[in-house]
């Protein structure tokens, strides 16, 4: 009777699994298809790769051109986000409070109303989107909520008294706060860092509002492409580009996984 | 001896500025925008008529026969269904990897979080050729289920985290005083696990609700542009320079924002679950 439970249990576990994957790993194994669909499989190859591997092509610049960008927002953000936690961390209570709430909204708000919202801003205060600035300060707004919620944290788990230590020992407080607080909450910083690049990534809505015509995202392309529903060529390229990416992430998961066991293992 | 102290020239409070005023310019003054959208007319004087023009039908036809009113209606039922089978897929896979006996029970959570950090056009993009290989893309009848498998693909992994985050730090002496009472192992959990895993499912649900209302990238793309969520409602309005009645629409799900967030506790920031994967690294 356990085992048919614990069974039933792992059986279920594996079907959620399968639903998550199947379509990963379908598009993995068709990216080696000569043909450029799922449909039927027409013998090996390397063509999408070679196509999408291509800087002369369109999707690879795109690609690149996303990740400067996420690199770019998450480094504005992160600098932003971590003064503003410090900031909002020492404020009075109902500051903080106050601060914490608004930074709450972006966080919990749909997309699309943050999107139009601030596309009326930029409308209003009459930015060109060519210059970039909508786009950068758009996702910035996506993205520093969260450098915020990750910082904090770490600020509460901070034992006070080290800053205090460290100016009556004479460091001046931008000292202190450079080589006591930062050190403390680098965790933090870094994990909102890393949630921001993954959100900048992602983004589709916000990047729509409010970027230059002529510049794409990897989100923005796809889509405009599903919409044609012709240029199959690059459609398929991308599914080449979906299995890098998922095995790059595996790769690191794994990796993570086996450096976290191997501590576990010395702690023991 | 008594230290005499120097007025602090520097005060950690002043690194709030910055970030206070970025707050206030990019994201109270858009809102406010909406708001004043959603209050004037095209020439910019206060009136209420873009309230009684969403909820009446624009031609003197009633909203209940509006094609706006059928939008909203599928995107409530649409929203509403994508909810229950997140959570009734997602509870059962947080409670089985909490409480399994495997040392590495991270590691296993985290096979259900990867996929996320695949861009999410991709990977809506691979379950449409998946949908597409099995025949049921872009057919009438199929719209909806395809718009609402879309959405569970996407968002499952919110509803999942939330709700482990909660069952993992269970004290489980609850449980066992229950079991040692008398109370079934079904009772027990109904009346213990179930109560007590409450706010995982409220911020969970904050986190699929919403975006399943909203995320017309999903519902667009699942359904060739066939099946209409109030999400693609505000974008094509904003999209015809309808910006009034995108206002109305986005100031009304403003409100449910809120509404909802202040009846799950989101705004109280001293929960560690209620964020999108802040918990994850």
């Amino acid at each position: 009777m356990v085992k048919v439970k614990s069974c039933l249990k792992w059986l279920f576990i594996g079907l959620v699994l399968l639903f998550i994957y199947a379509p990963i790993l379908l598009l993995t194994v068709y990216s080696f298809n000569e043909a450029e669909t799922i449909s039927s499989w027409e013998g090996f190859s390397l063509d999408h790769y070679k196509y999408f591997f291509n800087m002369d092509n369109q999707p690879l610049p795109i690609v690149l051109q996303t990740l400067a960008l996420a690199v770019v927002v998450a480094t504005l953000s992160t600098v932003l986000g971590t003064i503003g936690s410090i900031g909002i961390f020492y404020s009075k209570k109902r500051t903080s409070s106050l601060l914490n709430g608004i930074n709450q909204i972006p966080v919990i708000n749909a997309e699309v109303v943050t999107a139009i919202s601030f596309a009326f801003l930029v409308v209003a205060i009459n930015v060109p989107k060519s210059t970039y600035i909508p786009l950068v300060v758009g996702q910035m707004v996506l993205c520093t909520p969260f450098v915020v919620l990750s910082v904090i944290p770490k600020l509460k788990q901070m034992d006070n008294n080290l800053y205090e230590a460290a100016l009556d020992l004479g460091a001046t407080p931008t000292k202190a706060l450079f080589s006591v607080i930062l050190p403390q909450i680098l965790p933090g910083i870094i994990a909102g860092f890393l949630l921001s690049v993954t959100l900048s990534l992602d983004d589709y809505v916000i990047a729509a509002y409010t970027k230059p015509n002529t510049f794409q995202t990897i989100s923005t392309h796809i889509y405009s492409l599903a919409k044609g529903g012709t240029v199959n060529t690059i459609k398929s390229s991308y599914w080449a580009f979906t299995a890098v990416i998922f095995l790059i992430i595996v790769a690191v998961v794994i990796t993570l996984n086996v450096i976290a066991n191997k501590k576990a293992g010395k702690k023991q | 001896m008594t230290k005499t102290k120097k007025a602090p020239i520097f005060s950690r409070k002043l690194l709030a500025i910055p970030y206070a005023l970025f707050l206030g310019i990019f994201v109270v003054m858009p809102l406010l925008i909406i708001v004043y959208y959603a209050f004037t007319d095209m020439d910019g004087a206060f009136t209420l008529e873009n309230f009684k023009i969403f909820f009446s039908g624009s031609g003197g036809d009633s909203f209940f026969e509006t094609a706006r009113f059928k939008t909203i209606v599928q995107s409530f039922l649409i929203s509403i269904t994508s909810t229950l089978v997140c959570l009734l897929i997602a509870y059962p896979v947080a409670y089985i990897i909490a409480n399994c006996k495997l040392k590495n029970k991270s590691g296993l959570l985290l096979l259900f979080i990867v996929p996320m950090w695949v861009n999410f056009v991709l990977r809506i993009n691979a379950l449409k050729e998946v949908l597409d290989w099995i025949g049921i893309y872009n057919k009438p009848q199929w719209n909806l289920f395809n718009t609402v498998l879309g959405m569970v693909y996407d968002f499952l992994p919110f509803m999942i985290l939330p709700i482990y985050t909660t069952i993992i730090k269970l004290d489980k002496s609850h449980l066992e005083a229950a079991l040692d009472l008398g109370a079934t192992p079904v009772t027990a959990f109904l009346r213990v696990t179930l109560p007590l895993s409450k706010a995982g499912i409220m911020s969970g649900i904050s986190m699929v609700f919403l975006p399943s209302m909203t995320n017309y990238v999903v519902s667009n793309y699942m359904t060739f542009n066939h099946t209409k969520i109030i999400g693609s409602f505000i974008d094509e309005c904003f999209k015809n320079d309808l910006w009034n009645m995108g206002s109305v629409t986005a100031l009304l799900l403003l409100t449910l924002m809120f509404l909802m967030t202040w009846a799950t506790g989101g705004f109280n920031t001293e929960s560690e679950t209620n964020t999108r994967g802040t918990s994850l690294w």
